[in-house]
């Protein structure tokens, strides 16, 4: 246990002033519009721009598989409009530990979690949470690109929006290709798809597929972004257009992202969590990390000493 | 190396020695022959069909009941109308109950049952089911619906005892192709924000369907050419009637009857049947194939 690496983090939650944009993200809907979150009126491409992140709070957050507890306990804050990065050796919780953020980890069969999670301000494990719309406003990005295969390129991108409960999407077929093209335009694929929008999805090459996933999850204008490993199945260009894509994106949404690569996490994270076997090491700006951790166990691991 | 091969140099090591070769012959020769011996049968089964079945093929053999006179000239036994109403109607109506109630348990095996104890009870008689000889589901029919309400052979009848065929076909396909649908597709979905319901409606089955229609068309293969469940269901009757309430001819019990006649017309026209019976099924699977490569895109 690290208790003095991780609870300064913790401590130093800045007072937010957007405070309760979370709940009301995340409540149950009770047949008030669905779109009761302010929201600039939708233009083309526009409306994505306008949003904001949501910072996401971890408190005391276990992970189980039957009754092996594989995150152990994690204190750790993602600030709002920042970039997070995961680190740590091969089997130690990240992903775990990141699927619980959108609730994701409940659907594998006797899996549970325990503790908090706060979007902004709210528990998304509160009793009285939606878990659709938790999984609305933090979205997900996974290792490897799938694309819906019996969708085109449009139809992927707008399925967020059709298979919602609620329908974000039922306003009009004008105002659902604004947010197609808004969506593809942010995930930097709209020059090269604007006029492939009604090929196959399957049909694009690796780094175009991820980028379109990146585009499926943006249409529903989720506040967190989750991305586990989103580069391993790319070549380093393709890596790289999504590690521009990153930057960009943190201006509208929080982004965490679990990652092996090192450099990857120098480039694209503001801020960067090491994890061991289901533990929080430490976490702090990624710089500090990489170059004067406070753990021995981080320098041995960023150093290649061991993992 | 000393190989008689052309390889020389370098190369000589990557020679292959005449022992494999003569192996490699030797099991050839085997595979082919076995290939060989599958189609004579499917080859002669083909060919009788064709040969018997295409000569009393007109269009009044398609378009007049059966006479039910079968001791005179070979004009007036009349042909297959009713038969080729009845099992279009009765195989029709027994895929709308077994196509979506098959595909519907196996969506719950999948996505809901899992590994759960219901699932496997339920895994167990649909294997078991599978194996029950088809004159079974005949005579439960009969008994429950025949003579436990005390009522006469009807077309609908014929139907259950067929959808009761075809259930186990349907699921268990279905099942082994919706199991074939990675999970990630499933979680990318449902971390869209999408119910699990949706989930499965908008996506996996669409995904799934080109694989379930292969399923989906043996089973009906398999009850539309079925006789024994209809023969004390739906019965047998000359004249067309596209009543399910009442007894209805098929094209298998027409086989069944003709083939059994001392008359050379009418075994000829069971030829005709059995072949008409197989040009509707390959009719039916082309136009099933078509549909589903239409529906998907990748
Ligand atoms: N579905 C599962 N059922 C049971 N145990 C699991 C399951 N998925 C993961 N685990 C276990 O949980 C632990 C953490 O796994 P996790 O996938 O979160 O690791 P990770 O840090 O993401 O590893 P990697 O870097 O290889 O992706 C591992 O010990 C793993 O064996
Ligand atoms: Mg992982």
């Amino acid at each position: 246990m690290t208790p003095d690496g991780t609870s300064p983090q913790v401590a130093d939650m800045e007072p937010e002033s957007r405070t309760g944009l979370g709940r009301e993200r995340i409540a149950p809907q009770t047949g008030a519009p669905a779109d009761a979150h302010p929201v600039a009126p939708a233009d083309a491409a526009g409306t994505v721009e306008t949003k904001q992140g949501l910072s996401v709070t971890l408190e005391q957050l276990k992970a189980f598989y039957g009754d092996a507890e594989q995150v152990k306990g994690i204190d750790l804050d993602f600030r709002a409009n920042e970039v997070t990065a995961i680190i740590g050796p091969s089997g130690c919780g990240k992903s775990t530990m990141v699927r619980c953020i959108n609730r994701m980890h409940e659907e594998i069969p006797g899996a549970h979690a325990e503790g908090r999670v706060l979007l902004d301000d709210a528990d998304v494990y509160d009793p009285s949470v939606d878990v659709v719309a938790v999984r609305r406003a933090i979205g997900m990005v996974f290792q490897k690109p799938n694309p819906f295969p019996t969708m085109s390129v449009f139809d992927n991108v707008a399925a967020g929006l059709r298979l919602g409960s609620g329908g974000r999407g039922g306003r009009g077929k004008a105002d659902l290709h604004a947010k197609v093209e808004g969506a593809l335009r942010a995930a930097g694929l709209w020059d090269e798809m604007s006029d492939r929008l009604s090929e196959p999805g399957a049909g694009l090459s690796g780094g175009q597929q991820q980028r379109l996933c990146i585009a499926r999850s943006l249409a529903v204008e989720p506040e967190v972004i989750l991305m586990d490993e989103p580069c391993s199945a790319l070549d380093p260009i393709a890596t790289l257009k999504i590690e521009e894509l990153i930057d960009e994106l943190k201006k509208r949404v929080t982004i965490v992202i679990v990652t092996h690569n090192m450099q990857q996490a120098a480039r694209v994270a503001d801020r960067t969590a090491f994890m061991l076997s289901g533990e929080l090491v430490e976490v702090g700006p990624t710089q500090e990390i990489f170059t004067k951790p406070n753990d021995s166990r981080t320098e041995e691991y960023v150093t290649g000493k061991f993992g | 190396m000393s190989a008689p091969t052309p390889m020389s140099g370098q190369f000589a090591r990557f020679a292959v020695s005449p022992a494999r070769r003569r192996k490699d012959k030797l099991a050839r020769a085997a595979i082919t022959a076995c290939t060989v011996i599958a189609l004579i049968p499917l080859g002669l089964v083909v060919y009788y069909l064709l040969s018997k079945g295409l000569g009393s093929w007109s269009w009044s053999f398609l378009s007049t009941d059966p006479t039910g006179n079968t001791f005179f000239k070979a004009s007036s036994i009349g042909g297959i109308k009713s038969a080729i109403l009845g099992t279009v109607e009765i195989v029709a109506l027994a895929s709308a109950i077994a196509i979506p109630i098959g595909i519907g348990v196996a969506v719950w095996l999948v996505e809901y049952g899992r590994a759960s104890g219901f699932a496997k009870v339920v895994r167990f008689f649909v294997d078991v089911l599978t194996g029950v000889p088809s004159i079974v589901f005949g005579l439960f029919i009969y008994i429950v619906l025949i003579v436990g309400t005390g009522s006469s052979y009807a077309g609908y009848k014929g139907s259950f005892a067929l959808a009761l065929l075809m259930l186990p076909v349907v699921i268990r396909s279905a099942e082994v192709i919706l199991l074939l649908i990675p999970d990630a597709l499933r979680e990318s979905a449902l971390a869209l924000g999408a119910p699990r319901w949706r989930v499965i409606f908008s996506i996996v089955l669409p995904t799934a369907l080109p694989g379930m229609v292969t399923g989906v068309l043996l089973a009906i293969a398999r009850a539309a050419g079925e006789t024994a469940p209809l023969l004390f269901t739906a019965a047998a009757t000359d004249k067309t009637n596209l009543n399910l309430g009442q007894f209805m001819n098929s094209l298998p019990v027409q086989i069944y009857k003709d083939v059994t006649s001392p008359t050379t017309a009418v075994v000829n026209r069971a030829w005709g049947a059995a072949l008409t019976l197989v040009a509707m099924i390959l009719l039916l699977n082309l136009i099933a194939r078509l549909i589903s490569r239409r529906s998907r895109l990748a």
